[in-house]
């Protein structure tokens, strides 16, 4: 029989799926694990530059606690954010950085007296305090206002990686390698689990499950130039969208990183930055202080890449032949700092540019690099529709980024998100209504369609070449569907994406025959599903007709609270159609904590939601009358806390602040 | 400037999950570009020749470790290697020891979790872990250290270049030491010199090791293993008597 049953069956093998796993095993319920690459060569492990978390145990971190993070998420994302798992994110995060600690994380660490940092190309000494020393440390990061980024060196993601995988192994996890899951099995609005096609051999075998949950990362790949890995091409997306039930949310959402070098599109971290790197033009000028003279090159990732995306337009770019770029300048950071913490900027320095970043400039320009838009669900990590389906990490819109993420909450988001999203799993394991009540009839008509829909990619002669379709794709979605945005453009990318997804009905696999280990074939398959995720990005680009975070419309240049406060909801109900059905998801001023307001970038073109003048004169008020601690009046403001699992309930200690917790 | 080269790339072909197949080189022709790594190279060929070539890449950075083979002849990474420091003629074949899922793409997974559940390459601490406190304390410099050595990748070219490795197929190989070397270091690991020396102190572990030292001149990482190895010896040899 072509059938595993279990409890939980996880598809993604990064921080966020590991995470799922090892929670909802501790809670004693049997999980299988589908990944499409051994989990420590997932994603995750390109996170370079560290995890948010309000520590405040380094001197420039002094002050800092959730109410300052939650400031900062939430701004960040040009109040796109779902404020209540914001919350339950900033309260979860110094939970998190802790029980990594204990798993093995060499987080870089607090040490006492006087050392030398670079802060506005100045060199500047810090004293950290005799009894922080020893306490995991932070550097700077951009749009936030603490140095709140824990890290170890420039290799944070792949120390996070190797603690939890190797927790899995402890724990037992049972992993699946190179199994690629190609459809959710689902009857009467419930989620059972899914096919899964084995990538050596090509077998196909249904797992089914009392709980799903796609941790599958980001879609970066449905652009030619991204910094992710090859494996995120939002195929976790594509399967919810398949189901015809479960839906996505701000697809269009799509984040640049400043600084990828030129022309492979490799990541050099935000820490470069951070740590006092600054961002040249032609003539080798500083520019950023002028279009941003507070945050300059700290501004929040989508801000510094428009700005360097302006300043390149006004002609100040570095020519190359592969088009213009700016300099990164880490010179002035030592050699010293450089080989300790940005050890990985200078391997790929050296390796992909042949150049020393100690003594020499890195080209850079800003490159696709997250993707805040995903599988919407709930605060429970489960689909809005689809019952049983759930999502976590870079994969799911829960919606704690909202249209632009700050470095350094996403390898965050990713552990926390999957703690928290396990325990819910577990509880609704724990009920009735978690049954698997699915014959195995349906099943096998499940695992059937899917052999022949391979079958006919395969044995049907003169079809369209997958890879000419998905090389078309990628660059509609760099052209058109980039930092700057405009009518035209999208509704041209539109247009193209649309002609393609018709075209790409009709693939065929060429020049590779075989049902096996087949990369053409593998190609065909996630190309036809890679259209529909890039088509849900460009037509929600296209309704979208303002300015948000990293949503930027030329023609649309104001944040337009009255109209556009929601989320973009988008679902692919019929095979049949060609373009995704869209729908609004309102964001409710009433009930926030922090009202929109201006985010202190550029000039404010705000067009203002009425009620948020009401809602900031009720919060001022609470405010103003209440003699109570933070946390009171936070409650106040906005109660989260009965939300979260039990077990993360809890105040998190810092040096300045001691609690009991029951 | 100099005019373009074309590349003449063979690699070593097989596919078994394909009846009758048998291992053959296949020689394909690249025009090389600027900046082209051998990542770019070998996706050029399965985009415009032969689309049925295997192989691995995940992060293309050097970063994950997917992408080990034999680049003429020695253990390396394919996306960090750029074709301009190769001669014309380029020869690749999949890293040896590990399972062959077909032509440059091996199946290294199963091979080091097998090698990760035989070292129990975790923290073991018993104590409940309270993440509302303050962490444990950790001296700076000891953090440094052993990031130093979780650097690791997993990519298996310190196997592939170990000369012990090609006679005693149960050995852990630079990869497995350096583990034991990194959580040995570390005080959050409770196990004692004792349990170390249970697990490497024979000659499958680290006296198996000849000293050839294969595994630090391959390592994409540069790891210290050449004196971690040491190390662990004379520690384990401690032990031992």
């Amino acid at each position: 029989m072509r059938i595993t049953y279990t409890d939980v069956l996880i598809i993604g093998g990064g921080l966020a799926g590991l995470r799922t796993a090892t929670g909802v095993k501790e809670r004693g319920f049997d999980t299988i694990l589908l990944t499409l690459v051994p989990p420590k060569r997932s994603h995750s492990a390109a996170a370079q530059g560290g995890m948010q978390a309000s520590l405040a145990n380094s001197v420039m971190g002094e002050g800092d606690n959730e109410d300052v993070h939650f400031e900062d998420t939430v701004k960040g994302s040009d109040w796109g954010a779902d404020q209540e798992v914001v919350r339950m994110f900033v309260n979860t995060a110094p939970k998190a950085i802790r029980e990594l600690a204990a798993w093995g994380v060499p987080w870089n660490r607090v040490k006492r007296g006087n050392r030398q940092a670079i802060i506005n190309a100045k060199s500047v000494t810090l004293t950290e305090k005799d009894e922080a020393h020893g306490l995991i440390t932070a550097r700077d990061f951009g749009g936030t206002k603490k140095w709140r980024t824990c890290y170890t060196s420039d290799g944070t993601g792949h120390a996070m990686l190797y603690a939890m995988d190797n927790k899995a192994h402890e724990d037992k996890i049972e992993i699946r390698e190179r199994r690629e899951a190609i459809a959710l099995i689902h009857e009467n609005g419930r989620c059972y689990g899914a096919v899964s096609r084995n990538l050596m051999t090509g077998e196909l075998h249904a797992y089914i499950a009392k709980a799903t949950c796609i941790a599958t990362g980001g879609y970066g790949r449905i652009y030619s130039v991204t910094t992710n890995a090859t494996i995120c091409q939002g195929i976790g997306q594509a399967l919810a969208l398949e189901t015809g039930v479960a839906t996505l949310g701000n697809m269009e959402a799509i984040q640049f990183h400043p600084t990828a070098i030129v022309p492979v599109g490799i990541l050099t971290t935000e820490g470069c930055r951070g740590d006092g790197g600054v961002l040249r033009d032609v003539d080798g000028y500083r520019f950023m202080p002028e279009y941003e003279p507070e945050k300059k090159e700290l501004a929040s990732r989508d801000v510094v890449s428009r700005r360097m995306t302006e300043h390149m337009r006004k002609g100040k770019g570095v020519k190359s032949r592969y088009g213009d770029h700016l300099w990164l300048d880490i010179t002035l950071l030592g050699r010293e700092h450089i080989e300790k913490n940005l050890r990985e900027v200078k391997d790929i320095c050296e390796n992909f540019l042949g150049i020393d970043p100690a003594k020499e400039w890195i080209p850079v320009r800003p490159t696709q690099h997250y993707s805040m838009g995903g599988i919407r669900t709930k605060y429970t990590g489960e689909s809005q529709t689809l019952k049983g389906l759930y999502s976590c990490g870079e994969a799911a819109c829960w919606d704690l980024h909202g249209f632009n993420r700050l470095g350094g909450n996403s390898v965050s988001e990713t552990v926390v998100s999957g703690m928290l999203v396990a325990e819910y799993i577990a509880d609704f394991c724990e009920k009735e209504e978690s049954n698997i009540d699915i014959s195995t009839k349906t099943i096998e008509k499940f695992i059937n369609q899917e052999q022949e829909k391979l079958e006919k990619l395969i044995h049907k002669d003169g079809g369209e070449d997958a890879f000419e379709i998905r090389e078309a794709m990628e660059k509609i979605m760099m052209d058109k569907v980039g930092i700057f945005r405009n009518g035209k453009d999208l509704q041209e990318a539109v247009n193209q994406l649309e002609e393609l997804l018709k075209r790409s009905k009709n693939i065929t696999v060429h020049r590779s025959q075989s049902l096996a280990a087949n990369p053409a074939l593998v190609n065909a398959y996630r190309t036809q599903k890679m259209l529909k995720v890039a088509l849900c990005v460009a037509y929600g680009a296209l309704l979208r007709t303002e300015s948000r975070g990293a949503h930027a419309r030329e023609d649309y240049k104001e944040r337009n609270d009255e109209k556009w406060l929601n989320r973009t909801i988008t679902s692919w109900r019929s095979e049949e159609q060609t373009l995704p059905d869209v729908e609004y998801e309102e964001i409710d001023i009433k009930s926030m904590e922090l009202p929109p307001g201006f985010r202190g970038y550029g000039k404010n073109l705000n067009i203002v939601h009425k009620d948020s003048e009401i809602r900031q004169k009720e919060v001022d008020e609470i405010r103003a009358k209440s003699s109570d601690n933070r946390f009171k009046i936070q409650e106040k403001l906005m109660p989260f806390r009965d939300k979260l699992p039990k077990k993360y309930r809890g105040k998190n200690e810092r040096l300045s602040e001691r609690f009991n917790n029951e | 400037m100099s005019k373009e080269r074309v590349l003449k790339i063979s690699i070593l072909r097989y596919d078994p999950h394909v009846k009758g197949d048998k291992p053959r080189m296949e020689t394909f022709e690249v025009t090389e570009a600027p900046g082209m790594t051998l990542y770019i190279a070998l996706n050029d060929i399965r985009k415009h020749i032969d689309s049925s070539l295997k192989f691995d890449f995940v992060c293309r950075a050097g970063i994950c470790g997917s992408c080990s083979m034999l680049i003429n002849g020695k253990p390396a990474l394919a996306c960090s290697t750029l074709t301009a420091k190769l001669g014309e003629e380029i020869t690749l074949a999949p890293l040896p020891t590990f399972e062959l899922i077909g032509d440059l793409s091996i199946y290294t997974g199963n091979w080091m979790r097998g090698l990760n559940e035989r070292l129990s390459t975790w923290i073991h601490n018993e104590e409940k872990i309270d993440t509302d406190t303050l962490e444990e304390k950790m001296e700076p410099e000891l953090a440094e250290e052993i990031y130093e050595l979780d650097r690791c990748i997993e990519c298996g070219c310190c196997v592939a270049g170990c000369g012990t490795m090609q006679m005693n197929d149960n050995f852990l190989g630079a990869v497995g030491l350096n583990k034991i070397a990194r959580y040995q270091l570390d005080p959050r690991d409770k196990r004692s010199d004792e349990d170390y020396y249970e697990l490497v102190g024979d000659e499958d572990g680290v006296f198996g090791c000849m000293t050839l030292l294969g595994c630090e001149d391959v390592c994409p990482k540069n790891l210290p293993l050449q004196s971690k190895i040491a190390y662990l010896r004379r520690q384990m040899v401690k032990i031992g008597k």
